[in-house]
């Protein structure tokens, strides 16, 4: 067992690194340095040769990279040439927009999508199902921005309830932020609960229809203590993953959502850097983003590991 | 409460498919089973004795419906009541133990809580008393260890174990009644007949009645007073046990018994010809097309379930008369015939020294040079004649299985030697040249898993044709798959049809034919009879049997049922653990001296005879792997002595001293044949 985590977490450092990698490179790969993109139009071949050897930007590549890296492993995420502030600074507060936004929609969205994926797997083919599972498969079918742009349409411009986009700056308290959020986190959770409420249905199904729940009816447990006891905690251990795949495509799709709302994250930050060729600022944002997903990813496999005794007792391996 | 337990009356039940047709599968079944009963509902698969069962706890599978007919179980009528009043019977006052105890537990709660669930449900227990009463369960079904035990999770029991907890669970309120659906079907023999006496004392002890799902007759012989038994979702012939073995009324019921392979009788059974009906869609008896007592009333009118003169006995069949007339006893020895062929003097597969692991070395291992746990399958010393049938029997675990896979290729030998004419077997099936591959093949247990559904009869066989005779043309291999079908006794109409829209005796021919498709000259067969039904079984064996002398082909056959083994097989090799235990001819196998582990496994056979009583040696407790040193059979062994068995390799011991018989035991054969010729 100590193992096994030992073998994941070790597992988990290495993508990491590997991600390092492919980021940097990828993006260095891009036309243009970060002098280009700071200096801009009014750059000239000598001012671009001097501001390259301050920055050490002729170096050869596999240095820039060490340093790069030794940087961030000393959490220093590089200054953005573009904006003339550290990266750190200018993702701070967007960080926080974005974390209290996907939290949010998580917290919403999870218990939502079990609820209702059970229902719909308790009352498969009837009524309940039919509307859930059908509602599920248009939220999925329709791409973020088109859900949001509906939503914009009804709640901003023809109900006039939420505003349709933010317009307030990225250091506001949390509470001014609050009504700004209301349609991103309505637009992410459908999506999410979508991608879940499918899942969780399915396996409640099959949970069901298996031989121990038929067992459980035949020796007189009467019908809520067997969804509750013994078909819903093994209905939701194949689920765990999904969820937390789900969040981490949260994290990293939100950057769409974001846009089509102007709201201050992280995401609008990435997109912003990629326009502004702020190659610093994309590299610490994508390290951040993909951090976070192996994170998930780790708890989601050592949640199941725990949860499912079939894998915690089993010895060695 | 009336003198019946329970009381079947016309009991209708069917389901609609997906053309929304109507389709049944029980038709008017009438049953009664007394208070303290033990009934055992014997029938093939599909004849709906497990829906008769369910229906008897008030359960329908969903999708089906009651369409006619009632059961009531203790006066309550089970399909009028509403689900809260079901609960409180069911578990309290009627238990089921399930097929499969494995998939029956929930794979995340604890084995003692599901107990402790049942017990606080149906037995008004709680708190500390339900825990205690849920140990002593544990205790009262023999399980080592109550208190461990109960906190393991079942995947962490092994089969017979999980059996033995669904028993506890199902004993929890001492109901009036227990259905069993095949609680042992899947386990070992030595652990089935260990888990039967077990139930035999339980229902002795409490006085409850029982009724007894199996499709096997042996099972049935062993556990029941009274026995009804099911053809297409009616039951046609109902009497006690004695009856139904000596003197079975229904040409149906003689047919089931006469295809049974027998311990004590030598060659291969009867076998029925054709396959049940869909319940309802004959306007006569079901059986009509397959009877050969058959008169004109059979096949227009259904026959009435007629109560027969003597003890209680009753028969849905117009011509019992007839049936009756002849003495069962004398016809049943007359039906097993032999079939001859010839065996050459010259080895077609040896195998010397041969060891197998699955064990892969860590690299953690290597480094810190721990031993190597011992090989699965160690020292297999055998010579396979040409047109000879070699059986490897032995319980889950033995190795059998490991050496087919090596021979055919699918694993790689750790060390010694298979010689197959001048080439090496063991070399891996990729790296075997074509015309070696054509040699060896390979028919497995379960044909639905070893043929593709998507491809058609045809595609199936022409799948070995293209690639072991790439000069045949198109012509060639269609004439040559009709050819195929009919050596298996299939129509060539078959070509052209999916696996799906085959019966389970069907796919398996279509496997063996397959198999014969590459003109092989040794054919592996992996437990292929032991996914059907036994009146399919015979008709298998038979052809076996007829391509082996057609071709002079050499088998070597895996099975665990022993009576199989005996109507096929020429030569026995006993393995325990991955270790050879004792070789011999079938006639040497199955009669004194034998090694303990073959008197153990003889012992626990269960024959389709009610007088018959198995002999429990060695306790069931299964073991994961071979001790490191002695012999391999030193844990389970009756016999077993403290020093000599457990630190040396016991020797070869040849009985007869010129031929093949030889025995690896420490105990020299005279004893062994004193204490064996005063058992039986």
């Amino acid at each position: 067992m100590i193992i096994l985590i030992a073998r994941r977490l070790i597992l988990s450092l290495v993508t990491l690194f590997i991600i390092s990698l492919i980021v940097y490179v990828g993006v260095e790969a891009l036309p243009g340095d970060s002098a280009t993109g700071y200096l801009g139009q009014w750059a000239t071949p000598e001012s671009l040769a001097a501001l390259r050897e301050e920055f050490g930007l002729n170096d050869p590549i596999h240095v820039r990279y060490i340093n790069w890296l030794g940087d961030i492993l000393r959490g220093d995420l590089g200054v953005s040439m573009v904006k003339r502030k550290p990266v750190a600074e200018l993702i701070g507060n967007r960080f926080r927009n974005t974390v209290v936004l996907t939290i949010t929609s998580a917290l919403v969205g999870i218990p939502l999508a079990i609820i209702l994926g059970v229902i719909a797997g308790l009352m498969r083919d009837k009524l309940p199902d039919v509307i859930i599972s059908t509602t599920s498969i248009v939220a999925m079918t329709l791409p973020g921005f088109v859900t949001a742009t509906v939503l914009i349409y009804i709640f901003a411009i023809r109900l006039e309830w939420f505003p349709a986009i933010t317009l307030v700056p990225s250091d506001v308290s949390v509470i001014e932020l609050l009504d700004t959020m209301l349609l991103p986190i309505i637009t992410l959770t459908m999506i999410m609960v979508a991608h879940i409420l499918r899942l969780v249905r399915t396996n409640m199904i099959d949970v069901m229809v298996s031989d121990y729940v038929q067992m459980a009816r035949l020796k007189g447990v009467p019908a809520r203590q067997i969804v509750f006891k013994h078909a819903l905690p093994n209905a939701m251990l194949p689920t765990i993953n999904i969820v937390a795949l789900t969040l981490a495509w949260l994290v990293g799709g939100v950057a769409i959502i974001e846009t089509v709302f102007n709201f201050p994250g992280i995401g609008k930050l990435l997109i912003d850097a990629i326009t502004d060729r702020d190659f610093a600022l994309v590299q610490g944002i994508a390290m951040i983003l993909s951090g976070i997903y192996i994170a998930l990813n780790l708890t989601a496999d050592l949640l199941s590991l725990v949860l499912n005794p079939k894998l915690r007792t089993a010895r060695g391996h | 409460m009336s003198d019946c337990l329970v009381d079947v009356r016309e009991l209708t039940i069917g389901y609609y498919n997906q053309k929304g047709t109507l389709v049944l599968v029980l038709q008017g079944v009438n049953l009664e089973v007394k208070p303290g009963e033990t009934l055992g509902l014997v029938g093939e698969s599909g004849c709906g004795k497990s829906t008769l069962g369910q229906a008897m706890m008030g359960y329908l599978r969903s999708g089906s419906q009651v369409l006619g007919g009632s059961v009531k179980f203790a006066d309550h009528d089970m399909f009028a009541l509403n689900n809260r009043q079901l609960e409180t019977i069911r578990g309290r006052q009627i238990a089921l133990i399930p097929q499969n105890a494995g998939d029956a537990l929930t794979p995340t709660l604890r084995v003692g809580n599901q107990i402790i669930e049942a017990i606080e449900l149906n037995a008004d227990l709680s708190g500390a008393a339900a825990k205690n009463r849920m140990l002593e369960l544990l205790a009262q079904v023999h399980l080592p260890h109550p208190d461990v035990m109960a906190n393991r999770y079942p995947h962490e029991l092994s089969g017979g174990q999980q059996q033995r907890a669904v028993i506890a669970m199902a004993l929890a309120a001492e109901p009036y009644m227990l259905i069993l659906d095949e609680p042992t079907t899947g386990l070992d023999v030595t652990t089935q007949a260990h888990i039967l006496n077990l139930l035999r004392d339980i229902v002795a002890d409490l006085g409850t009645a029982m009724m007894y799902i199996s499709h096997d007759l042996g099972v049935i012989a062993r556990v029941s007073d009274r026995i009804a038994l099911m053809y297409a979702g009616e039951i046609v012939e109902d009497t006690n046990v004695a009856e139904m073995f000596k003197s079975p009324a229904h040409p149906y019921a003689r047919g089931l018994l006469e295809s049974i392979p027998r311990l004590n009788l030598a060659g291969i059974p009867n076998s029925m010809p054709g396959q049940p009906p869909i319940p309802g869609t004959l306007p006569g008896c079901s059986f009509a097309p397959r009877c050969s007592f058959i008169s004109e009333i059979c096949r227009s009118k259904s026959p009435p379930f007629t109560s027969i003169p003597g003890p209680p006995h009753r028969v849905r069949c117009d011509n019992w008369e007839k049936v009756l007339a002849i003495d069962f006893s004398q016809e049943l020895q007359q039906v097993f015939r032999t079939i001859e062929h010839t065996t050459e003097d010259e080895p077609a597969i040896e195998l010397s020294g041969l060891e197998i692991t699955y064990h892969r070395s860590g690299f953690m291992e290597r480094i810190r040079s721990i031993p190597e746990p011992p090989a699965t399958v160690s020292d297999i010393t055998l010579s396979v004649k040409r047109g000879e049938t070699l059986a490897l029997v032995g319980e889950s675990g033995s190795g059998k299985t490991t050496i087919v896979r090596t021979i055919s290729g699918l694993l790689p030998a750790k060390r010694g030697s298979i010689q197959f004419e001048d080439c090496d077997l063991t070399v891996e099936v990729d790296q075997r040249p074509m015309e070696l591959c054509r040699h060896v093949q390979l028919i497995f247990q379960n044909p639905d898993a070893s043929l593709n559904p998507r491809h058609t009869v045809a595609e199936i066989l022409d799948q070995p044709l293209k690639l072991y005779f790439p000069d045949m043309t198109h012509d060639e291999r269609r004439a040559r798959q009709i050819e195929l079908l009919e050596r298996v006794r299939l129509e060539g109409r078959y070509r052209l049809r999916y696996p799906g829209q085959m019966s389970g005796g069907e796919k398996q021919r279509v496997a063996i034919a397959r198999a014969f498709a590459a003109d092989p000259e040794v054919v592996l067969c992996d437990e292929v009879t032991s996914a059907l039904d036994v009146s399919v079984q015979a008709a298998v064996l038979d052809l076996l049997a007829d391509l082996q002398r057609e071709r002079n082909t050499t088998y070597i056959f895996i099975a665990h049922d022993l009576a199989v083994v005996r109507a096929i097989a020429d030569r026995v090799a006993v393995l325990y653990q991955g270790r050879l235990c004792e070789v011999g001819t079938v006639d040497e196998i199955y009669s004194p001296p034998y090694h303990p582990y073959t008197e153990t496994l003889l012992g626990a056979v269960l024959v389709p005879d009610p007088d018959h009583e198995p002999k429990l040696l060695a306790s069931d407790t299964p073991e994961l792997a071979p001790p490191a040193k002695g012999c391999a059979f030193q844990r389970r062994c009756p016999y077993c002595m403290p020093d000599l068995c457990v630190e040396e390799i016991p020797p070869w011991q040849f009985p007869e001293s010129d031929d093949g018989h030889k025995i690896r035991c420490h105990i020299p054969i005279n004893e062994l044949l004193v204490d064996q010729k005063a058992a039986f």
